[in-house]
């Protein structure tokens, strides 16, 4: 009977996120978010099954009653994120609410068969982080001074990562994080918001050369501090994300070019530099050669999903705690492992499509500051995607991010949470320009029609320009 | 837009890369001793059986009423290398077939039944290419010698025996491992068949044959050579075996005959550039594309070898190292006009339950020679048989083909290793023997009738 359930669950788990991926997609073939409404609703229905057979098969393996008690609680959590959100604010975006809260709940899934402790944990992190992050699409949408705190973010973000680099504790070689009356943070989480809406502010009014270099100065003044805390998936991150934001807001090419160029010679320089560095490519280019010490960590990794196969060996079958970190940044390999490799796309899918969402908001938003705070926001979270999977996957280098959302850490959730509530403010600012506009029109039409003193009475078009 | 391209791109290449490489490696990666997940399987599953061809069992799991596990092998020392043991590292069939062994896909029905009865469930099986009569007349025949023999199916690149002396116990071979470690002079563990580099003495002349006819396609038949029993070049001094005059010779006499004076100097007169090419060819100093454990054969020629050493080189002596397992590529491919199958020790894999779960199938690894060049060292190779060295193996029911060798070991005594490799029957080749018994004698009068033996096994009702 158990047999059954844990063998056939795969498949059906495999099946339910499949058409959650799917439906993820389609939604993007209606401009309009009413229309859209059933998809999301479907959505809703795939994810709570995902959820309850993952749990289900956790009860069965382990036999015990208490898993079934915390995932009640989770799904509490999860539904009233939803119900809260759709009645709070009217004009939200639910695709970004429900791939938060897909990807929430296989990070519980993943956390609990991992280490249970550290899933209550967790649990108790993202509920109040939900709560803190409910509020900040109001923020963002009425709070007008934040486009001209420009050097402040500038001033902060420097000035807290470089306590970390000065007063910081050592992990895994890094110093990446501090502690503050027992709750440990992570700084550079943070900053990476920080750093998206100084680079946007800056870039809000002017886009000359002048403007360019001062803020290279300062976004490179971020990098160092980073590379010299060695926390260096950080430093490419927001290496990256500026690269990227300068070229959006000049709109030339010279700049990604010359970012790519600078970014290589940089990489080069690194490679020659530091030992670290070469012991990490060492283990990237051929990890069996050092599987002792350098490439133990990717090797398991490898293990663990080629273990799996497609539908993967099942919730608690494999052996993903041989990967040292897999909670953090091992956690793509122990979902492949156990989840199967389908459900570990279906889930990478997932992210592009949130950060796809992402970037139609940025293209349609007309006020800049706001359009290049969506786009950088976007950047950061799929270029941080992109460096675990690959790292974890070999695809490229390791360098020891966080999977946003799935992965065990207090300031790389909320970090993400914050980032995803605050592109759903933006999303609300641009249906607001939308409502603006047709307004305008509207008033227009009408003047035009008293003047011609028509026949037919006014239609509301509000709609027409709803995304 | 491009940025969201860029990286959707980006993704789908990251996403290819990770679904190709997790499943094309998962075989190596499942096998690899730093993988904790081996562990599991064993605890899930009872390890295999292993069958010959024929059915029978070489190696089993058996649990005991308390639930322990032993490793049975009903032949023990007869197949110690080819089958192999799965602690201690693993080796031979044991560790080749591991991943499929400690998997099951046995059906889910019967796993619930195995749950309900508290066992674990059981491995698949891995049916092999062996054949336990031809193995056992190999093995007995060898008697107390060391030495090799490997019997393969030229059509197919199948492997029907396998045999190494010295071998051991696979069912002790806990209790006598750490002796077998410290031995370090009759390296018990070593499989002679695959990984014993021996001087190929007069079996390499068929190499040297070979290019000898390559080189001069036209006029090879045309070659005559009067031996007194000996052929001097400079310094060095090549005699024949015992000193014989083999007196007025043309080229088939001469290999017939296995006369190392013209052989020496048609060494000479090859090509050292064509001659090294040639080599490659046949996969010397080349890594094999095989699934089990064996060494490279070793011979390098170039235009900067030394007269000298080309005269002993074609004449199968000097740095030349070589294994069975290649010469019997090597023959195997002149049997199957020219072209060598990839030699091969798993049949198939099945469920218990005998549903077949992964089928291998004979692969060309590749062409050694063309046809004629095939066809015409068939010729020379059957005059071996008729009226050279090779007689014993003359006027029976089946026709044979083949070489001997005499590879001296020792450069003070004159001992020999006693080698033979060839085919039978010759019009349609069926098995390819490759005999080497250490520090026997002549390859015709202790090679040659184990030969017949194998093959009358094959051949004679």
């Amino acid at each position: 009977m158990e047999l059954y359930i844990t063998e056939l669950s795969k498949y059906f788990i495999t099946l339910f996120i499949a058409c959650y991926t799917l439906e993820c997609f389609l939604v993007f073939r209606f401009q309009d978010e009413e229309r859209r409404k059933g998809g999301y609703i479907r959505q809703n229905i795939w994810m709570f099954l995902v959820h309850f057979s993952c749990f289900l098969v956790i009860c069965f393996e382990t036999g015990q009653i208490e898993y079934l008690l915390f995932y009640v609680l989770q799904q509490i959590l999860l539904f009233s994120t939803i119900m809260l959100f759709r009645m709070i604010y009217q004009k939200g975006n639910l695709l970004i609410v429900n791939n938060m809260c897909m990807l929430l709940s296989i990070g519980f899934v993943i956390l609990t068969r991992l280490s249970y402790e550290r899933a209550i944990k967790q649990f108790f992190i993202v509920t109040a982080s939900i709560i803190i992050g409910m509020a900040i699409p109001f923020f963002i949408r009425n709070l007008k001074f934040l486009k001209s705190l420009t050097w402040v973010y500038a001033g902060v973000g420097i000035a807290a990562l470089g306590v970390v680099l000065i007063l910081g504790t050592v992990t895994y070689g890094s110093k990446i994080s501090y502690s503050v009356a027992g709750v440990t943070f992570q700084p550079s989480e943070f900053v990476k918001i920080l750093f998206v809406f100084f680079v946007a502010s800056a870039f809000s009014e002017t886009w000359d050369f002048l403007r360019v270099a001062v803020t290279a100065v300062l976004a490179g003044a971020h990098v160092l501090i980073l590379v010299a805390s060695k926390d260096l998936g950080s430093a490419l991150i927001f290496f990256v994300v500026y690269v990227f934001m300068v070229f959006i807001a000049t709109g030339r090419w010279i700049y990604l070019f010359l970012g790519v160029a600078g970014g290589s010679a940089a990489a080069v320089v690194a490679y020659r530099l530091f030992s670290h560095v070469q012991v990490r490519v060492q283990a990237w280019k051929d990890p069996f050669s050092c599987i002792d010490d350098a490439g133990f960590q990717i090797t398991q990794s490898l293990f663990g999903i080629s273990s799996g196969g497609w539908f993967g060996l099942g919730l608690f079958q494999g052996n993903p705690t041989s990967i040292p970190l897999v909670e953090a940044d091992f956690v793509f390999s122990a979902v492949a492992e156990e989840l199967g490799i389908l459900f570990s796309m279906c889930m990478i899918l997932i992210c592009i499509s949130s950060f796809i969402m992402c970037m139609n908001i940025a293209l349609k938003l007309q006020d800049r500051f706001y359009r290049l705070i969506a786009f950088g926001l976007g950047v950061t979270y799929i270029f941080q995607v992109f460096l675990t999977v690959g790292g974890g996957t070999k695809f490229i280098p390791m360098t020891g991010v966080t999977l946003p959302f799935i992965s065990y850490g207090g300031s790389s959730v909320l970090t993400t949470l914050i980032m995803f509530f605050i592109v759903e403010g933006l999303y609300i600012i641009r249906r607001d320009e939308g409502d603006k506009r047709a307004r305008n029109r509207n008033q227009k039409r009408k003047r035009r029609r008293e003047q011609r003193a028509g026949e037919r009475p006014p239609r509301d078009r509000e709609d027409e320009e709803e995304a | 837009m491009a940025v969201t391209w860029l990286f959707v791109g980006l993704f789908f290449a990251m996403m290819g890369y990770t679904c190709h490489y997790a499943v094309t490696h998962r075989q190596t990666l499942m096998n690899n001793s730093y993988n904790t997940r081996q562990e599991i399987l064993v605890a899930q599953n009872s390890r295999g059986t292993i069958y010959a061809a024929g059915g029978q069992i070489l190696a089993e799991t058996k649990t005991d009423e308390s639930g322990k596990e032993t490793r049975s092998y009903p032949y023990a020392n007869m197949f110690s290398h080819a089958v192999g043991y799965a602690s201690n590292g693993r080796y031979g069939i044991e560790a080749l077939a591991n991943y499929y062994l400690i998997n099951s896909n046995t059906k889910l029905s019967d796993k619930v039944a195995n749950d309900v009865a508290g066992e674990k469930y059981p491995g698949d099986s891995v049916i092999t290419t062996l054949d336990v009569d031809l193995q056992k007349i190999a093995y007995d025949s060898l008697g107390m010698y060391s030495g090799a023999v490997i019997v393969t199916e030229p059509s197919t690149g199948r492997i029907l025996a396998m045999v190494s002396k010295p071998d051991f116990d696979p069912n002790e071979i806990d209790a006598v491992w750490d002796d077998l470690i410290k031995d370090k002079e009759s390296s018990v563990l070593l499989n002679r068949t695959t990984q014993g580099l021996y001087p190929p003495g007069s079996t390499f002349k068929i190499v040297t044959a070979l290019e000898y006819i390559r080189e001069n396609p036209d006029s090879y038949s045309q070659f005559s050579f009067q031996c007194n029993g000996h052929f001097s070049h400079g310094e060095e001094r090549i005699n024949c075996y015992h000193g014989t005059s083999h007196g007025g010779e043309n080229f088939t006499k001469a290999f017939a005959k296995s006369c190392n004076s013209a052989f020496a100097s048609i060494g000479l007169a090859l090509d050292r550039k064509k001659f090294g090419k040639t080599l490659d060819e046949l996969l010397f100093n080349q890594e094999l594309k095989v699934d089990f454990a064996y060494n490279q054969s070793k011979l390098v020629m170039n235009e900067d070898v030394e007269d000298a050493d080309v005269m002993q080189a074609a004449i199968g002596q000097g740095a030349t190292q070589i294994t069975p397992l290649e010469l019997n590529m090597i023959t195997a491919a002149i049997a199957n006009d020219g072209v060598l199958m990839k030699p091969y020790l798993i049949d198939r894999v099945e469920t218990k339950d005998r549903t077949v779960v992964k089928q291998f199938s004979p692969d060309t690894y590749k062409r050694l020679m063309s046809e004629e060049e095939a066809q015409i060292m068939t010729g020379l190779m059957e005059e071996v048989v008729k009226s050279g060295t090779g007689t014993k193996l003359s006027g029976l029911s089946y026709t044979a083909a083949g070489k001997t060798g005499s590879a001296e070991y020792n450069k003070v005594k004159s001992d020999s290793h006693a080698w033979f490799t060839g085919f039978a029957p010759v019009e349609d080749p069926q098995v390819c023997v490759t005999i080497i018994i250490e520090g026997a004698g002549s390859g015709g009068d202790y090679a040659v009738p184990i030969t017949k033996r194998i093959l009358d096994a094959c051949f004679e009702q």
